[in-house]
């Protein structure tokens, strides 16, 4: 039996819209994998804590009030100061294609805005796992 | 990786998680680990949590968590969740009653699914049983699927099985899976704010006349996780049962019974594995497979044809 | 209201032209579906005829608009009287960047302002509490004190135009907010008029900004119906919405069920404690979407007069002003793309055209670049015009529900009803709209729609122009809103000005005033309205209704 991937999906600061968040991880568990669902409101210490403790592959990260720069950022970071260099970070949301080229940076991986299709972020993750 | 076991014991929590990732996908290095870890493990008290869906089990368990680690407990959580049968993925959503103890260091929270074995409950739960323990946790609770085999399998692991009802959720008792309510050793009424919990304690008491065999009464508990009302009064309970197994050899026998099981569920895992993953024995089975529904074999003498090859 | 002879022959005649029309020519060229399916999942016939309306009756069941069962219109003029108010939701950053906007929408020509708040001020956080990291004026403005307020309605006469604020969790302190820089000003209660949203039960079903648990929710809306009819009569104290229900991924039967169910709900509550419906009944409002299937949407608005009117009679209203289910509109958020943004603009126009042709009283259009940020002043100007155009140019506003006897529109519009009340059935079964909560029974009919329609776009078995067909490469170059970056600092400059240089004994004597009447039973708002008059921040007077009512987990559903 091949290791099943596993994925945190996060709703990192206040945002409460969950639409798209929980329609990826039903897409994700479709696709074989093993979803973590952290809820609402998290923090990014929540957040990284959980991905440490559920030792899961991928980080999904969804925001649609815009702060995303800030939040998604914090994320990356934390993980880094913790010596974190095995997980994959994917984000969604709205997202302006010109904060993209900053969150690569920052070590988000891979951005999907409205409109991508489920099937995309789950082959992207399939294919970037670090494995 | 060898001194993954050592971590463990020490408490390095990334050593904790990457180890149940391992033992969960049968690592080898994992396995021999174990072998440290079991010899460490044994002292935690294990307190499986089960019932219908909708009963309250993950909020329930906040609490538990909460109150543990305001006596100094280090706490374990192992959440499970249905594996789908087709896709083989799973949505793990308990966690989302627990995150306030997320930041905690002291709580350990691993989600897990239930991997689609016809035993329900994942059998690398056994495994991460012992983790905990050994890795220092003093309690560890175990939270399960309310549907499926998996909530009466709960009670060949944990040292206390409660069993968590609901008023008002249009079951009776009587319809719900025998076995369920013979396994518990604390009954729990959860969300006993609403109306009809007279009705289900009234249920429960009736059922209990009938077929209660054990020496011991066995309580039954009201919380409000809302109120915040009963949980105390369940810890004590839970208490009181951990002092009565260790009463005479009861923890023992407990204990034995769960090893049975483990060492069983190891055997049945590498077997199954073995005709059915490893290609010298897979061809031979999709063949026979094949001959069966053809109607030239039945599948009685195919299982003779497998086993013989095996046993060789 | 057709004789049975009549029906008789034209089905007679439809059976001919099936058999040698129609199905003749299908045989040759196929239907471009094997199946006609809207948004809801109801199956669309080919033609709808006379036959398929056999039963209405114009009297009973249509009626004239301005009178029950009030299907056709709330008002007896509609827009030939006045036109629906051109309302255009704004909101970001600090409340003197929003000032400027809302003054730039007054300009060019909208009739009603609508506030947009960010995500702290809609959680009852102040701008410089822990859990705003990063949100502040992301996704609407900050109001954190009625000094804000105050900066935020600075030279804008709110004695003559109307303001509509989306507020939920913390509406009844943001409305204290509102009241007290109108009476700071000299303007009195009741002269001014507008709405907050205050509706928290669909917070709990789709948008998730709730804060305490529903008990003491409905008991500060409750209390906030009462203050209004009481002191503030021209104020709508609540829009009961479906817009978010259908934003979350709901279906338009869903989203009028759900919405109407809310209603109904929110009245027995009012009546429970004794109010008395004709004085509270007035002032309910409603708020919908306007999504894409244009006939869908169309039938949906009348379905909802009808139904409302029934229902509001069936709780013992007796006064025709309480039967009206009076609605503002927006445009569907969740139909934009961010791919090829100007089509959007074509998207807007015909979900605007529906609300109009459905008799909105109000109606707010996205603009195109919604699916990328908040609106430019650009794109907010073309949404406005687009009103205009429809309400100068298209000659519709000109005759009151003109697709009123339209076979198809009449039929939809009573299947919908049918379809509603039997969710109402499902509703009861589970014990009621808060028991239905608890259990996740709308939550998991959301998901379920929003999870089927999205595989319907991933599996190309409907079309999203542009995303998953009719795309092109080209990058998006419409210019995005860009924010003043220095406007978080300053918020919390003046926080702490602010809290440095209120009178402390007068606020703190307040918030402990309001503490223990929100243990009690007693009617909040004069006690919001102290805090808030003695300057008591957003996140203070929330925070210490926190403290009383606890916070609301919700339930898992996928």
């Amino acid at each position: 039996m091949d290791r099943k991937i596993r994925v945190l999906v996060a709703k990192p600061g206040l945002d409460g819209h969950d639409r798209g968040a929980k329609i990826v991880a039903r897409a994700l568990r479709d696709a074989g994998m093993e979803v973590i669902y952290s809820g609402l409101h998290q923090t990014a210490e929540q957040i990284v804590k959980t991905a440490i403790q559920e030792d899961v592959e991928v980080i999904g990260l969804s925001l649609l009030s815009g702060a995303h720069m800030t939040l998604f950022v914090d994320v990356a970071n934390m993980l880094k100061e913790k010596h974190i260099d095995d997980v994959l970070i994917v984000g969604g949301g709205i997202i302006p294609e010109e904060d993209v080229p900053r969150l690569k940076k920052a070590g988000i991986a891979g951005v999907f805005g409205p409109g991508t299709p489920v099937e995309e972020i789950v082959d992207f993750i399939k294919m970037n796992v670090k494995r | 990786m060898s001194e993954l076991d050592s971590k463990v014991l020490k408490g390095d929590i990334r050593a904790i998680a990457r180890m149940i990732t391992l033992i969960e996908n049968n690592d080898s290095v994992a396995i021999d680990a174990m072998k440290n870890i079991h010899k460490k493990s044994g002292k935690a008290h294990v307190i499986g949590i089960t019932g219908v869906m909708g009963s309250g089990k993950s909020s329930l368990i906040f609490e538990l968590a909460y109150q543990y680690r305001k006596r100094g407990k280090k706490v374990g959580i192992i959440a499970v969740d249905p594996t789908s049968p087709f896709s083989g993925g799973a949505i793990l959503g308990d966690r989302v009653r627990m995150m306030e103890l997320a930041t905690d260091d002291n709580v350990f929270i691993r989600s897990m699914g239930t991997q689609g074995m016809l035993g329900g409950l994942a059998s690398s739960v056994f495994d991460v049983v012992e983790i905990f323990d050994a890795s220092g946790m003093d309690i560890i609770l175990i939270e399960t699927v309310g549907v499926g085999q998996a909530e009466v399998d709960i009670v060949k692991i944990a040292d206390t099985t409660i069993v968590v009802l609901v008023p008002g959720l249009g079951d009776s008792i009587q319809t719900i899976k025998a076995g369920l309510m013979e396994i518990a050793d604390i009954f729990v009424v959860n969300k006993s704010d609403k109306s009809g919990v007279e009705q289900v304690v009234v249920e429960i008491e009736s059922m209990l006349e009938i077929s209660s065999k054990s020496d011991r009464k066995i309580p039954i508990i009201l919380t409000s996780t809302k109120k915040n009302q009963g949980i105390l009064e369940l810890l004590n309970e839970i208490e009181n049962h951990r002092i009565y197994l260790k009463k005479g050899k009861k923890l023992e026998e407990k204990r034995k019974k769960r090893y049975e099981t483990e060492l069983t569920e190891i055997i049945r895992k590498r077997l199954m594995s073995l005709i059915f993953d490893e290609s010298k024995f897979k061809d031979k089975v999709d063949r026979l497979i094949d001959q069966i529904s053809k109607k030239e074999l039945d599948p009685y003498s195919a299982a003779d044809e497998i086993l013989g090859k095996i046993l060789k | 209201m057709f004789e049975d002879e009549k029906i008789k022959q034209i089905k007679c005649s439809k059976d001919k032209w099936e058999e040698n029309c129609y199905l003749k020519l299908i045989k040759k060229h196929p239907e471009r579906k094997e199946s006609f399916r809207n948004l809801s999942d109801t199956q669309i016939k080919e033609i709808y005829t006379p036959e398929d309306i056999e039963n209405l009756d114009y009297i009973k069941n249509m009626g004239f608009p301005g009178g029950y069962p009030f299907l056709r219109g709330v008002h007896s003029t509609m827009y030939r009287g006045r036109l629906w108010t051109m309302r255009q939701f704004a909101g970001f950053g600090s409340a003197e960047e929003t000032n400027k906007r809302y003054k730039y929408l007054l300009d060019h020509g909208e009739t009603g302002l609508s506030v947009a708040f960010d995500y702290p001020t809609l959680y009852g956080y102040d701008t410089d509490h822990p859990l705003s990291r990063g949100e502040f004026g992301k996704c609407g403005v900050a109001i954190s004190s009625l000094q804000d307020m105050e900066i935020l309605f600075s030279g804008i006469p709110i004695d003559k135009v109307t303001t509509s604020m989306t507020i939920n969790g913390p509406a009844a302190i943001v409305w204290g907010f509102y009241i007290a820089n109108a009476e700071n000003r000299g303007i009195s209660k009741d002269v001014i008029g507008g709405t907050i949203q205050n509706d928290i039960l669909k917070e709990y079903i789709a948008q998730k900004s709730f804060i305490f648990p529903p008990e003491p929710s409905m008991r500060l809306i409750v209390d906030t119906f009462e203050y209004g009819f009481k002191h503030v009569p021209r104020w709508n104290t609540i829009s009961i919405s479906g817009y978010h229900i259908r934003e979350a991924g709901s279906t338009a039967i869903q989203e009028l069920a759900f919405t109407l169910g809310d209603g109904i709900e929110y009245v027995k509550w009012a009546v429970k404690r004794g109010l008395d419906i004709d004085k509270f009944a007035p002032r309910l409002s409603f708020f919908f979407n306007a999504h894409n299937d244009f006939f869908e949407e169309i039938a949906k608005y009348r379905a909802a007069r009808r139904i409302w009117a029934k229902e509001m009679k069936n709780l013992g209203a007796k006064k025709d002003r309480s039967l009206l289910m009076r609605f503002h509109t927006q445009t569907a958020g969740c139909s934009l793309t961010a791919q090829q943004p100007e089509i959007n603009i074509a998207r807007v126009t015909m979900q605007a055209l529906a609300a109009v042709l459905g008799g909105t009283q109000s109606l707010h259009t996205n603009s195109m670049d919604e699916a990328l940020a908040l609106p430019s002043e650009k794109a907010v100007r073309i949404a406005l015009r687009t009103q205009q155009i429809i309400a100068e140019e298209s000659g519709v506003p000109n005759t009151i529900d003109p697709l009123g006897g339209s076979y198809y529109i009449e039929w939809l519009t009573d299947k919908m009803e049918e379809e509603t009340y039997r969710y109402f059935d499902k509703v009861e079964r589970h014990g009621g709209v808060i028991p239905a909560i608890e259990k996740g029974f709308f939550q998991r009919e959301i998901a379920e729609a929003a999870y089927r329609y999205q595989k319907e776009i991933d599996d190309d078995k409907r079309t999203i122009v542009g995303v998953n067909r009719y795309k092109t490469d080209e990058e998006i170059t419409i210019p995005i809103l860009k924010m003043d970056e220095k406007g978080e600092h300053r918020q919390i400059n003046r926080l702490n000005k602010l809290r440095k240089e209120r009178n402390k004994a007068k606020y703190e004597s307040n918030l402990k005033k309001l503490k223990k009447a929100a243990q009690g039973k007693e009617n909040l708002m004069p006690y919001i309205l102290n805090c808030v008059h003695s300057y008591a921040t957003l996140g203070e007077t929330c925070g210490v209704l926190r403290e009383v009512f606890g916070e609301y987990e919700e339930p898992s559903i996928f």
